[in-house]
C-alpha cells in the first residue's frame, strides 16, 4: 500500500500573517513557517495505519517554494518515508486550477493507493483541492472525515457532512481529506530526526511533471486588487466594580444593540 | 432547451435531509442577483422538487433547473457534479455560484477541475465590471480584502455561508426539467446517513446578527449554560472557543475562529475567551465587539470595543436582569 499525504507549509496562526500590497503572494519573510497542523494530522492518519500494516509506504508531497524544504523534511522526521517536493518559481502564485494539474502530476508520477490531505488549509481555506485531485485523477473521494478506517482494498470513514453525519466508503485508489477531530500528530523524536536526513527527498519542476505554468490557453483565476484592512483597535476597557454587568447593558442600549 | 439570458448566473442550490432548501439559499441567490439573472439548479427527486422550485422562485430565482438523480444517488458527490455540468452547458453561465459548504466545495471543485475552470473560494461577495464577475474575499481572518477575476470564461465561486445579506426579489416559479447525462465517474458510496440533532431554535451561527460566545474561563459544560442564556436573552448564536470546544463544553459546530465559523455579526460578546489570535481570525470583522474576562492582559480586548475586566459569574447574571428588566 502506498499512501500519499499532502503536506502544506503555511504562515504560523500564532503570528500576524502578511500578504504583500505589490504582488499578491504570501509575505512569507514576515512570519514563522510551519507544517500546518492539519496536514500534521493526515500524516498521523497515515503513520498509524502503517505501523499495524508493515506493508505501508507512506510519501510526503508538496508544491511549494525552494525555502519549505526543511519544513517537508518534518514529514520525514515524523516517520514518511519518502518525500516529493514539487518547486518551480514559475509556480508562484499558482491559482487552483494550476496547483491541481500540477499536484495530480506529480501523484501520478508516484504511484498511489490512497491521498490523505487535510480539509482546509489555515491559509487559503479553500478546501476544494482534494475534490479538484479525485476528479483530475479519475477516483471516488471522501472529504471532511472524523474518522477513517483504512483496509487493504478500501476506505470507510465518518464524513461530517453540512447536516448530519454520514458513514462513507470507497474502494482504492482514492482520496481523501480529514478534519481536526482526528488525533493530533506525534512529534518527532531525536532519532527520527536524525533518520530523516537520509530518506530519499526528490525535487520536481513543473517540466519535469510536464506542466506548463505559462500557457495561457486555459482560463485561470487572477487576484486583480487587493488592500490591507485597518487593524482594530482596542475600546473601552473598565474594570468591575459590582456594576460590569450594568454597564455592558448600558453599552448595548446605548449603541442600539439589542 | 429555451434559450437563457446572456448574463445568466447558475446557482447550485442544495437540498436538506428534511426536504428544504438549504440557508445559504437565500444568500447565493442574492448574490446571483446582483450581477446577472439567477438560473438555479436542483437536483431533487420529482416528489420534492415542485416544492423546492417554489421556495427557489420565492427566494429570487428567475429560472429553475430541476435534475433527477439517477439511481446512484449515493453516490458522492459525482451525480451533482454531472448535474452542474449539463446545467452549465446548457445556460453558458457568466459565473457558477455554490455554497461554500462541505457538499458545495466538493461540487464545486470537482466541476472546476473537469471543466477547467477557474474558481475563486470562500467568497464574501461578488460584483460586475466592465470586464465581468469580479469576486471578493476576505483573507487571514479578515486582515486584507483582495479580489479576483477569471482571465476569461466562467469563474466557479463558493460563497461563505452567511456573508452576504443581499437579497432577490421574488420571481414567479418557471421549471425546466433538466436532462443528465451520467459520467460514471467514480465515487464514494454513502452506507448511512445520521441527521444532526435540531439543537434549539437559536439562530444558527453563520450569518447570525449577534453572537455570544464562551470560552475556557466558564470551566465546565454546566457552567456554560451561563453562556446560552445571555444568548437567549439577545436572541443571539452561541459560539465557542477551540478551548472550549477541545475540553468538551460545546460541540465543535459551535467553533469559532481560524479552523472553525468565521461570523461577522452586528455584536460579538466573548465571556471568558483570552482571544489567541486564531480566534480573532474568526470574529474580528463584527461590527461591534464586547468582552468580559478576569485576566486584564488578556488579548481579546485588544479587539473589544467595549471590556470589562471581572468574572463572568457575577457580571453575565447582572447583564442578563439588566436586559430583562429593560423588557418589561
Amino acid at each position: 500500500m502506498k499512501i500519499i499525504v499532502l503536506v502544506k507549509e503555511v504562515p504560523d496562526t500564532y503570528g500576524e500573517r502578511k500578504l504583500d500590497l505589490e504582488t499578491g503572494l504570501a509575505d512569507r519573510a514576515a512570519s514563522e513557517a510551519v507544517l500546518d497542523e492539519i496536514s500534521e494530522r493526515a500524516l498521523e492518519v497515515a503513520l498509524s495505519y502503517a505501523d499495524s500494516a508493515p506493508d505501508t509506504e507512506v510519501v510526503v508531497l508538496s508544491m511549494a517554494p525552494e525555502s519549505a524544504a526543511a519544513t517537508i523534511r518534518k514529514g520525514l522526521a515524523m516517520g514518511a518515508a519518502s518525500a516529493v517536493h514539487v518547486t518551480d518559481p514559475a509556480l508562484a502564485g499558482a491559482d487552483l486550477g494550476l496547483t491541481a494539474r500540477t499536484l495530480a502530476a506529480a501523484i501520478r508520477r508516484t504511484g498511489f493507493d490512497l491521498v490523505i490531505t487535510g480539509n482546509l488549509s489555515t491559509d487559503g481555506s479553500g478546501g476544494v483541492l482534494p475534490a479538484m485531485l479525485a476528479e483530475l485523477l479519475e477516483v471516488p473521494n471522501m472529504t471532511a472525515l472524523s474518522v477513517v478506517e483504512v483496509t487493504a482494498d478500501s476506505v470507510t470513514g465518518t464524513r461530517s457532512a453540512d447536516d448530519g453525519d454520514m458513514r462513507v466508503r470507497a474502494p482504492l485508489p482514492a482520496v481523501i481529506s480529514i478534519n481536526e477531530a482526528l488525533p493530533d500528530a506525534r512529534f518527532p523524536n531525536f532519532k527520527g530526526i536524525m533518520a530523516a536526513k537520509k530518506k530519499p527527498f526528490e525535487t520536481l519542476s513543473a517540466a519535469d511533471l510536464g506542466v506548463d505554468p505559462e500557457d495561457v490557453s486555459a482560463p485561470a483565476s487572477i487576484m486583480t486588487a487587493i488592500a490591507e484592512k485597518p487593524p482594530r483597535s482596542a475600546g473601552v476597557k473598565i474594570t468591575d466594580e459590582g456594576d460590569g454587568g450594568t454597564k455592558i447593558a448600558e453599552y448595548l442600549i446605548e449603541n442600539r444593540l439589542v | 432547451m429555451t434559450d437563457h439570458p446572456a448574463d445568466s448566473i447558475l446557482v447550485l442550490l442544495q437540498a436538506t435531509a428534511t426536504g428544504e432548501l438549504a440557508k445559504s439559499t437565500a444568500g447565493l441567490l442574492g448574490a446571483a442577483a446582483q450581477i446577472g439573472t439567477p438560473v438555479a439548479l436542483i437536483v431533487a427527486d420529482s416528489a420534492q422538487s415542485q416544492a423546492l422550485a417554489e421556495q427557489a422562485a420565492a427566494a429570487g430565482a428567475e429560472r429553475v433547473l430541476v435534475a433527477e438523480p439517477d439511481s446512484s444517488s449515493a453516490q458522492l458527490p459525482v451525480p451533482m457534479v454531472d448535474a452542474l455540468a449539463a446545467a452549465a452547458a446548457a445556460v453558458a453561465p457568466d459565473a457558477v455560484l455554490v455554497s461554500n459548504s462541505i457538499e458545495g466545495r466538493d461540487v464545486a471543485g470537482r466541476f472546476a477541475a473537469r471543466t477547467n475552470a477557474p474558481i475563486a473560494v470562500d467568497v464574501v461577495g461578488v460584483s460586475r465590471d466592465e470586464e465581468g464577475v469580479v469576486a471578493h474575499h476576505s483573507v487571514y481572518g479578515g486582515s486584507y480584502n483582495v479580489d479576483s477575476a477569471a482571465t476569461f470564461g466562467p469563474l466557479v465561486v463558493t460563497v461563505r455561508q452567511g456573508a452576504v445579506e443581499a437579497r432577490a426579489d421574488a420571481r414567479p416559479v418557471a421549471v425546466e426539467t433538466l436532462e443528465v447525462a451520467a459520467s460514471n465517474a467514480p465515487a464514494a458510496t454513502i452506507e448511512s446517513f445520521e441527521p444532526a440533532a435540531e439543537s434549539s431554535s437559536r439562530p444558527e451561527l453563520r450569518g447570525a446578527t449577534r453572537v455570544v460566545s464562551g470560552g475556557r474561563g466558564l470551566g465546565s459544560a454546566e457552567n456554560f449554560a451561563l453562556v446560552e442564556e445571555l444568548a437567549d436573552a439577545l436572541g443571539a448564536a452561541v459560539g465557542a472557543s477551540r478551548a472550549a470546544v477541545d475540553a468538551g463544553y460545546v460541540p465543535a459546530t459551535h467553533q469559532v475562529g481560524q479552523t472553525g465559523v468565521s461570523v461577522s455579526p452586528q455584536l460579538y460578546i466573548a465571556l471568558g475567551i483570552s482571544g489567541a489570535i486564531q480566534h480573532r481570525a474568526g470574529m474580528q470583522t463584527a461590527k461591534n465587539i464586547v468582552a468580559v474576562n478576569k485576566d486584564p492582559d488578556a488579548p481579546i480586548f485588544e479587539v473589544a470595543d467595549f471590556g470589562v475586566v471581572g468574572d463572568v459569574f457575577t457580571i453575565v447574571p447582572q447583564l442578563i436582569s439588566a436586559l430583562s428588566e429593560r423588557k418589561r
